[in-house]
C-alpha cells in the first residue's frame, strides 16, 4: 500500500463514500478507511449483502435501498478502499495510523476527511446497562446485517425518526415490538408546530409525508403504544424482564425480554476531537457539534468533516455534504481553484440545503426529554467504570470542575469506551451541577489510541517509525 | 432472543468458551452469539455486572470479548470467521 495519498477518508456511510467516489473520479489519490465489513456505514448498513434477499430490501424500504447506487459508484472508482480497518490515530500533520488484520500501518495523508457520521444518543435510564436493554439502532443494525429479529416480547421507547421507521420495519418483515412507549414531549410538539410552514421548504415536504406515513401505519396496526411516556425504568436482575413508566397521568408496566432505547443521534465526536478539532455545543440539537464551515473544513487546517458527524442532516444531506468537502478538498490541495469548486459544488450545495430545511422542526420536535440529560442519582451514567449521576453530583460539590477533572476523581470516561457514551451525560451532570453551560464546562480530552491495540502491534511498527 | 428471517444457518463455526457457534458469512461475532441465543457475554472488571452488546456498532465496548488469546475485541464489529477461539471476559484481569 502506498504510504502518501492526496486525501484519507474514514467511514463509508454516506458521506464518505461520496467524497471518496467524489476525488477519485476528479483524479485525486484517495483511500478510504471504515471499521465494518462493507461499505454503507450505519444508514446503509449490509446495503450489498441485503441486494441478494429482496424481501428484507422491500422490508427496509426505498430509502434505503437507494444506498444500493452510492456504493455501486463507489466500487467502479478508483478510490482505494479498507474495510474493516481501524483509524486509532490521526495527527495534526495529518499522518493516519490504521489497524487492519492485526497489525498497524501508517500513511501521510494532503487532506483528512473524517466521516465518522454519528452514534445514537445515550440514554441513562435505570437500568440501562442490563442485557436484553440495547439501541434501536443495535436491533435494526442487527435486521439489516443479519436479518436478526427478536423473538421474545420487545419494547421500543423514546423518540425521533429511527423509532418510528424500525417499528415499520418490523411491521413488515412479521416481527413487531409488544409496545412503543413514545417519549415524545407536548411542549416539543407545540413548539414544533410554528416551524411546520418552513419544514416544508425545499425537499422537506418529503420527509414530512415520509413520517406521516410511517404514523399512520402504526396507527393502524395492532401494536400498544403510549404517548408522552415519562420515567422509564428498566427491570430486572441479572437481564431485563420488563419496563415501568408513566403515561397519561397512571403508573403502567410491561413485561419485555428485549427494551430497545431511542432519544435521536448526536454527532460522534471521538476522531475530530482527537485530532484537535474545535466544538461547540449546539442547544437545537442538544449536543456538541464541530466548528466547520460550509465546505466543511474544521478549525484544524487540512482536516474536514463531512456528513452527521458535522451536525445531523441525514443521509442525504450527508452525501451532498461529502462532495462538497471532497471539492473543498480538491481546492485545498491546489488541484482547482475556488471558482472551479464553486461551480462543481452547486448542485450539492443546493441540495444539501433543500433536505437540511426540515431540521430546525424534527430537532425541536424530538429534542431529549429534560431526564436524559439529568438521570437521577442511582442512575449509571459511565457504563464501563459504573459510576452514577450522584457519584458525579458528588464530586461536583466536593470542588471537581469538570469532565477531566471527574476523571482523577472517578475514573469516568477512563474505561473501554473512551467516554464515547458517557461523555455528552458527564458534561451535562457537572454542567448543571456547576450552574455553567455546556460550552464553558467542555468536553473530555480525548486522545490515542482511538480503539483497543496492543502493545506488539505499536512495536511491530516500531523500525518504520525510526526510518521515517 | 432473535430468530433468523429465513432458515440459512450459516457455515461458519467457532468456539465460544465450551460453546460451538454456528454463522453465516458477514456474522459479526456479536451478531452470530445474539443469534446462538447467548446474551450476558461478558462481566464487568468493576463490580462483575452481566454486560451484553448494547449499540451493535462500535461505540459502547460492552460486547468486549478475548479472540484468539487476545483480550478486549469488539465483538460487533469483528466478522465470525471459521475456527475462532472467542472467550468470554469475567471481571477484572489477572495482572500476573
Amino acid at each position: 500500500m502506498r504510504d502518501i495519498w492526496d486525501v484519507v477518508v474514514i467511514g463509508a456511510g454516506p458521506a464518505g463514500l461520496a467524497a471518496a467516489t467524489t476525488l477519485a473520479e476528479q483524479g485525486a489519490s484517495v483511500i478510504l478507511f471504515d471499521e465494518n465489513l462493507g461499505p454503507g456505514g450505519q444508514v446503509y448498513r449490509g446495503i450489498e449483502q441485503t441486494a441478494s434477499h429482496p424481501s428484507l430490501r422491500a422490508a427496509l424500504g426505498a430509502d434505503y435501498a437507494s444506498g444500493g447506487a452510492l456504493a455501486d459508484r463507489f466500487r467502479r472508482s478508483t478510490a482505494a478502499y479498507l474495510p474493516a480497518s481501524l483509524v486509532w490515530q490521526v495527527t495534526p500533520d495529518r499522518e493516519v495510523w490504521v489497524s487492519c488484520d492485526g497489525a498497524s500501518t501508517r500513511m501521510q495523508a494532503g487532506q483528512v476527511i473524517v466521516a465518522t457520521g454519528a452514534m445514537e444518543r445515550p440514554v441513562p435510564v435505570p437500568g440501562w446497562t442490563l442485557p436484553g436493554v440495547m439501541t434501536v439502532g443495535a436491533l435494526q443494525t442487527l435486521l439489516k446485517s443479519a436479518s436478526m429479529v427478536p423473538d421474545v416480547p420487545f419494547v421500543l421507547t423514546g423518540s425521533g425518526p429511527l423509532l418510528l421507521l424500525f417499528a415499520q420495519q418490523c411491521l413488515k418483515v412479521g416481527a413487531p415490538p409488544a409496545a412503543i412507549l413514545d417519549t415524545t414531549t407536548r411542549t416539543n410538539a407545540i413548539a414544533a408546530a410554528r416551524l411546520l410552514p418552513a419544514a416544508m421548504k425545499g425537499q422537506g415536504w418529503r420527509y414530512l409525508l415520509k413520517g406521516l406515513a410511517l404514523k399512520r401505519a402504526l396507527r393502524e396496526s395492532a401494536i400498544r403504544q403510549y404517548s408522552h411516556v415519562t420515567g422509564i425504568r428498566i427491570e430486572g436482575t441479572d437481564h431485563a424482564t420488563g419496563v415501568s413508566f408513566h403515561a397519561n397521568g397512571q403508573a403502567h408496566r410491561i413485561d419485555a425480554a428485549i427494551v430497545a432505547l431511542h432519544e435521536g443521534v448526536i454527532p460522534a465526536q471521538q476522531m475530530a476531537r482527537s485530532i484537535g478539532c474545535a466544538f461547540s455545543w449546539n442547544d437545537r440539537q442538544a449536543c456538541f457539534v464541530p466548528d466547520t464551515d460550509a465546505w466543511g473544513n474544521s478549525s484544524m487546517p487540512g482536516i474536514l468533516i463531512a456528513g452527521d458527524g458535522a451536525g445531523i442532516g441525514g443521509a442525504i444531506a450527508a452525501e451532498h455534504s461529502g462532495r462538497l468537502t471532497a471539492f473543498e478538498a480538491l481546492r485545498r490541495l491546489s488541484r482547482i481553484d475556488a471558482a472551479g469548486r464553486d461551480t462543481l459544488a452547486a448542485a450539492d450545495l443546493r441540495a444539501r440545503n433543500a433536505h437540511l430545511a426540515v431540521r430546525d422542526f424534527l430537532d425541536q420536535l424530538y429534542a431529549p426529554p429534560p431526564e436524559i440529560l439529568a438521570p437521577a442519582d442511582d442512575v449509571l451514567v459511565c457504563r464501563c467504570e459504573e459510576i452514577t449521576a450522584g457519584e458525579l453530583r458528588e464530586v461536583a460539590r466536593q470542588g471537581c470542575q469538570g469532565p477531566n477533572q471527574a476523571k482523577s476523581f472517578l475514573r469516568t470516561g477512563m474505561g473501554p469506551c473512551q467516554g464515547r457514551l458517557c461523555g455528552p451525560i458527564v458534561s451535562a451532570v457537572l454542567a448543571q451541577a456547576h450552574n455553567v453551560g455546556m460550552d464553558d464546562i467542555g468536553y473530555f480530552r480525548i486522545r490515542p489510541p482511538l480503539k483497543p491495540i496492543t502493545v506488539g502491534e505499536i512495536a511491530e511498527m516500531g523500525g518504520r517509525l525510526i526510518d521515517a | 432472543m432473535f430468530r433468523r428471517l429465513d432458515a440459512d444457518a450459516g457455515d461458519i463455526s467457532f468456539r465460544f468458551n465450551d460453546t460451538e457457534i454456528v454463522a453465516r458469512q458477514g456474522d459479526s461475532v456479536a451478531a452470530a452469539l445474539l443469534a446462538a441465543g447467548l446474551c450476558a457475554i461478558r462481566a464487568t472488571p468493576v463490580t462483575g455486572a452481566s454486560r451484553a452488546p448494547y449499540c451493535m456498532m462500535g461505540v459502547c465496548f460492552d460486547c468486549l470479548v478475548e479472540i484468539d488469546g487476545v483480550g478486549n475485541r469488539q465483538a460487533c464489529l469483528i466478522p465470525a470467521r471459521n475456527g475462532m477461539i472467542v472467550r468470554r471476559q469475567t471481571g477484572a484481569r489477572d495482572l500476573l
